[in-house]
């Protein structure tokens, strides 16, 4: 025998069901009444600093239908890499740079919006990571919440450097990480779940 | 006081044993939404270790009341208090993180366009409440026992009584969204979502006892669900690259 160890262990995951809405997203379901607004509702306040873009996409299943029930939570630092988070330890973010938003899949088209500030790169033990925002996606049939990361297609030199892709042995899959530019300021960014160009989800 | 969980370091590793892995055939939707690829598994990074923060400021005077949230008149139902507190894997209490939980009525229907099963809407009853944790990482709910529904995947399941629980750390890597079962339910062990989790230990650790000192004689009956964090490494040694 030996001793103990203190851990205790996490908590195990859940799915968040099809009805994930009533909880986190009420009002967007149209249960309206219980809080004034849903939370996250925006990832920036007006007169945030820096690229104002718009990412749109979808998240589409192994059998190729677009998910309806999706929900999804960004969390990003603003346009110098400060996270507007409590522990930020470098400095302060920008005050209109909330960082965290949650939006859910249209129940018709199934796409999803994320309006925010481009971030800026974020330093790492290994480097600068290139400019990313982390996702983090749940629905009805999946068991643990998926972990993927926003980049963007423009970012060639940052991305090329950047510690975490680097980590990414099958170079082609670098690809369904990158956002794609569609506009001035716009990009479209599908999230497949599995299947051939199956997003690359992280263990973070 | 209590030490409370540290809110810089990494974060430990999750232990994928534990969790439900991502395909579960009995739970038949999973079949098509689990990643086929390996994840990429590295170390977390300052995205994973930091977070958004939630004031109380935003809550408001009912969130955590179920039972009067949605119209201001009681809903139907045995009301029960669910308590319990938020700590991380080195059993320090998470203080001043959301907990954000969903459920059905007492009759097991929910107030979701896509729920279609024949027990009645409560108009009384929104299903969704919020609170944040004290400087302890302690939490309370009032709310009625949810009721059991039938769903489509097998011929004739049934969802055990259940609450649904959304909850935030100080590191974005920590988000956790799980399900609490009720002590001694029938259906626990029946339901393939119950089983996606491999061990059986793992499932006892989602089952909340009853808690006859933590309710209210003539009044409600109380449950207490703990939850447990990601928790964060701590050593001196951190954050150094051999030989950099
Ligand atoms: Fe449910």
């Amino acid at each position: 025998m030996v001793q103990k160890l203190d851990n205790l262990m996490e908590s195990p995951s859940q799915t968040a069901g099809p009805y994930v809405h009533i909880g986190c997203t009420p009002n967007f379901l149209g249960n309206a009444g219980i809080y004034p607004v849903d939370l996250g509702a925006s990832a920036i306040r007006e007169g945030a600093k820096g690229e104002i873009i718009t990412i749109t996409g979808h998240v589409r299943d192994g059998s190729g239908m677009i998910m309806r029930d999706a929900m999804i939570e960004s969390w990003q630092p603003d346009a110098e890499g400060l996270f507007p988070s409590a522990n930020e330890t470098r400095g302060k973010a920008d005050p209109n740079v909330l960082g965290w938003c949650r939006f859910a899949a249209d129940f018709d088209s199934g796409d999803w919006t994320l309006r925010t500030v481009k971030p800026g790169p974020v330093p790492h033990i290994q480097g600068m990571m290139a400019p990313h925002i982390s996702l983090w996606i749940v629905a009805r049939g999946i068991n643990i919440g998926l972990q993927t990361r926003i980049y963007f297609e423009d970012e060639a030199e940052a991305n090329a450097r950047c510690p975490i892709l680097n980590r990414i042995e099958h170079r082609a899959r670098v690809n369904t990480l990158l956002a794609k530019k569609t506009g001035d300021g716009t990009y479209r960014f599908d999230i497949v779940l599995q299947g051939e160009d199956e997003t690359v989800f992280f263990d973070l | 006081m209590t030490e409370t969980s540290p809110t810089t370091g990494p974060l430990f590793p999750r232990d994928r044993f534990w969790h439900p892995p991502a395909y579960t055939p009995g739970y038949k939707t999973s079949m098509t939404r689990a990643p086929s690829r390996p994840l990429v598994a590295t170390s977390s990074t300052l995205s994973e270790e930091t977070g958004p923060a939630f004031g109380r400021d935003m809550l408001g005077e009912r969130d955590n009341n179920l039972i009067l949230n949605f119209t201001g008149q009681p809903a139907i139902g045995e009301r029960i208090i669910v308590h319990g507190r938020v700590l991380d894997q080195s059993g320090r209490p998470v203080p001043n993180v959301l907990i954000e939980i969903w459920q059905a009525n007492a009759g097991g229907r929910y107030r979701h366009q896509k729920d279609g099963y024949l027990a009645p809407l409560d108009p009384n009853f929104g299903g969704c409440g919020r609170t944040i944790s004290d400087d302890q990482g302690r939490y309370e709910f009032l709310t009625v026992r949810p009721g059991a529904y039938p769903w489509p995947n097998g011929t004739n399941d049934w969802r055990p009584m259940h609450i649904h629980f959304s909850v935030f750390g100080s590191g974005f890597g920590q988000r956790l969204i799980t399900q609490m079962y009720f002590e001694g339910d029938p259906l626990i062990p029946r339901c393939p979502i119950v089983r996606t989790i491999p061990s059986q230990e793992a499932i006892d650790s989602l089952v909340a006892p009853l808690d006859m000192n933590g309710g209210i004689p003539m009044d409600a009956l109380a449950y207490k669900f703990d939850i447990v964090l990601r928790g964060r490494r701590q050593t001196m040694f951190e954050n150094r690259l051999e030989g950099l």
